[in-house]
């Protein structure tokens, strides 16, 4: 099979499915690397990097990593940090980049125990865009209306991954999940 | 400290297929990507500066509880063959392998966990256990994560996460995967819709190398793709959950192709068994293809003396680097395929194959023999 880039022998054979859409690239190892493609996500992800909107947004200005020179184009191209502190330098727009690629922005789950890891590196400078993190609970979904049950929602879950009825299973999964930041966090 | 050739030559428990449902899933697998602070991450650093951060952590590394005597080797120190064999064995990842100086990998006694450092974060982390179990594959690498936490400072903040290179894998910085065989999925045609249901709730679904839908001997891997928002157990338990569902949907699918289309499915069967076990060229693809009904047989009891630790092997065996490892040479692909079709002819003497005649005749004497279909 040939690469859908250049004319060399593909080795790198990737397939998404991103909201049900299918589609499959096929890449030597020459542009498979040129691409960033070799980690399961960073294809999409440089993709959404480039988006017209991101571009339009950061060309305007060049900003540096403080700490390792890192530069937010460099981020647009290969779709990776530098460095740990880079999440600070490039804070702006990287909420609306995670809401696009999490169920949130902000970490729920494990945190380290020991204390020196616990330093906030970025919250102390991301006060500048206090405005952006105003509400903070909920950052994907706002809250609806009065739960529905969502015991209920659950059980028709069940029911449907039992029975194989995938579609309405990934219908009522999304319901509940609209929920739950109100109901069980 | 452990050799390559010791960790070569004993097999992990999760390499001979078994545990829970481990007819339809051959491993569980969890990493967690973690990365210190103060240094550049692996794919944006100079090489002094990931020797260091190597220097400084593969000690430390190595001396976890869990990792002590395991194996321990330097990427300059390991030829192109010896990584391709470890990547072969899911101990390491693609990418890494193909990283050399300031890399190394630190592989348990065990082989249930491995840790490379220097791929493209600092660390990661991952625990394979066989069949279905995450949850397990999980406590493995949250307490290697705790210990190795304790010892050096981590890149954490406490809004974004553990800070990972690429931010598709901040928070957590959990992926939990689990390697599926869903050969009557595929015979029965029912594995596209199952494919975009799984993707629609933000899951990917990938074949064994990345291929397309109808992946190399029916394996498809499944794993989370959002690491933010959502607490590790809560993850897993919607993986885990969603699992169980193409389970037992493949069980079904299993059991109608085993009582409606008996005939083609012992035709599929046997054909393969006929194959693998007289042909003297056989390809890679065309192994995995038929190594896969193979093991459909087996798991449907349609094959005599088939042991599925057996399959499982040889499913790691017939790669390109574990041939070439064990041939102590580089092959040309032809020489590959010949060798790959010398193995399974051996390796399949000691199973009687696929019954040749109806079930409802007891003719035990020559399972071999072939059928006389005109």
């Amino acid at each position: 099979m040939k690469c859908d880039v250049c004319e060399n022998e593909a080795t790198v054979f990737l397939t998404q499915i991103i909201n049900g859409q299918m589609t499959t690239v096929n890449l030597c190892e020459t542009c498979s690397k040129a691409k960033g493609v070799t980690e399961e996500t960073g294809f999409g992800l440089a993709e959404a990097f480039l988006s017209p909107s991101h571009r339009a947004e950061s060309d305007t200005m060049e900003i540096v990593c403080d700490a390792c020179g890192f530069t937010a184009s460099q981020l647009k191209k290969i779709g990776r940090m530098g460095c740990p502190e880079c999440y600070a330098a490039f804070r702006d727009g990287l909420d609306g980049l995670l809401r696009n690629m999490h169920k949130g922005t902000r970490h729920v789950g494990k945190r380290p125990s020991h204390t020196s890891a616990v330093v906030p590196q970025i919250l102390p400078r991301q006060r500048a865009t206090t405005l952006k993190d105003s509400p903070p609970p909920a950052p994907v979904a706002p809250p609806a209306v009065p739960p529905p049950d969502l015991a209920k929602l659950r059980a028709e879950l069940d029911l449907a991954v039992k029975e194989e009825r995938y579609e309405d299973a990934a219908r009522l999964k999304s319901e509940i999940e609209n929920l739950q930041p109100k109901a069980s966090k | 400290m452990m050799r390559f050739a010791t960790l070569i030559k004993n097999p992990a428990d999760w390499m001979k297929g078994a545990g829970p449902h481990s007819d339809v899933v051959m491993t569980s697998r969890v990493r967690l990507a973690r990365n210190l602070r103060g240094y550049p991450f692996p794919g944006f650093s100079q090489e002094r500066q990931r020797i260091e951060l190597l220097e400084r952590a593969r000690p430390v590394v190595e001396e976890l509880p869990e990792m002590r005597d395991g194996y321990s080797e330097d990427y300059t120190d390991l030829s192109k063959i010896r990584k391709q064999v470890l990547v072969e064995r899911h101990l390491v990842s693609r990418e890494h392998a193909a990283r050399s100086s300031g890399c190394a990998v630190v592989v348990d006694r065990k082989q249930s966990i491995s840790i490379m450092i220097n791929e493209e974060d600092h660390f990661r982390i991952q625990g394979i256990r066989p069949g279905l179990n995450l949850t397990s594959a999980f406590e493995v690498v949250d307490r290697v994560d705790t210990e190795l936490e304790s010892l050096l400072p981590y890149a954490f903040d406490p809004k974004l996460g553990y800070l990972t290179a690429c931010p598709t894998n901040l928070g957590t910085g959990m992926r939990a995967s689990v390697m599926l065989h869903l050969p009557a999925l595929v015979l029965t045609e029912q594995i596209n819709p199952v494919i975009k249901a799984i993707g629609k709730i933000g899951l990917a679904v990938r074949g064994l190398y990345g291929e397309g839908t109808e992946a190399l001997g029916n394996l498809f891997q499944i794993s989370n793709q959002h690491t933010l928002g959502e607490a590790e157990p809560e993850i897993i338990a919607q993986i885990e959950k969603v699992i169980e569902g193409v389970v037992r949907s493949e069980v079904t699918a299993r059991a109608k192709l085993k009582e409606d289309h008996q005939t083609m499915l012992r035709d599929q069967i046997g054909r393969a068994f006929a194959i693998l076990r007289y042909a003297h060229i056989l390809t890679s693809k065309e192994a995995l293809n038929l190594l896969s009904m193979l093991r459909l047989g087996a798991d449907l009891d349609l094959v005599g003396n088939c042991d599925r630790s057996l399959i499982d092997m040889l499913l790691l065996e017939i790669q390109p680097a574990h041939l070439q490892l064990n041939a102590a040479r580089e092959l040309s692909p032809e020489e590959r395929d010949s060798m790959r079709a010398d193995l399974t002819r051996t390796r399949l003497q000691s199973i009687d194959g696929p019954g040749s005649f109806p079930t409802s005749q007891s003719n035990n004497g020559g399972t071999t023999s072939p059928t006389n279909d005109e």
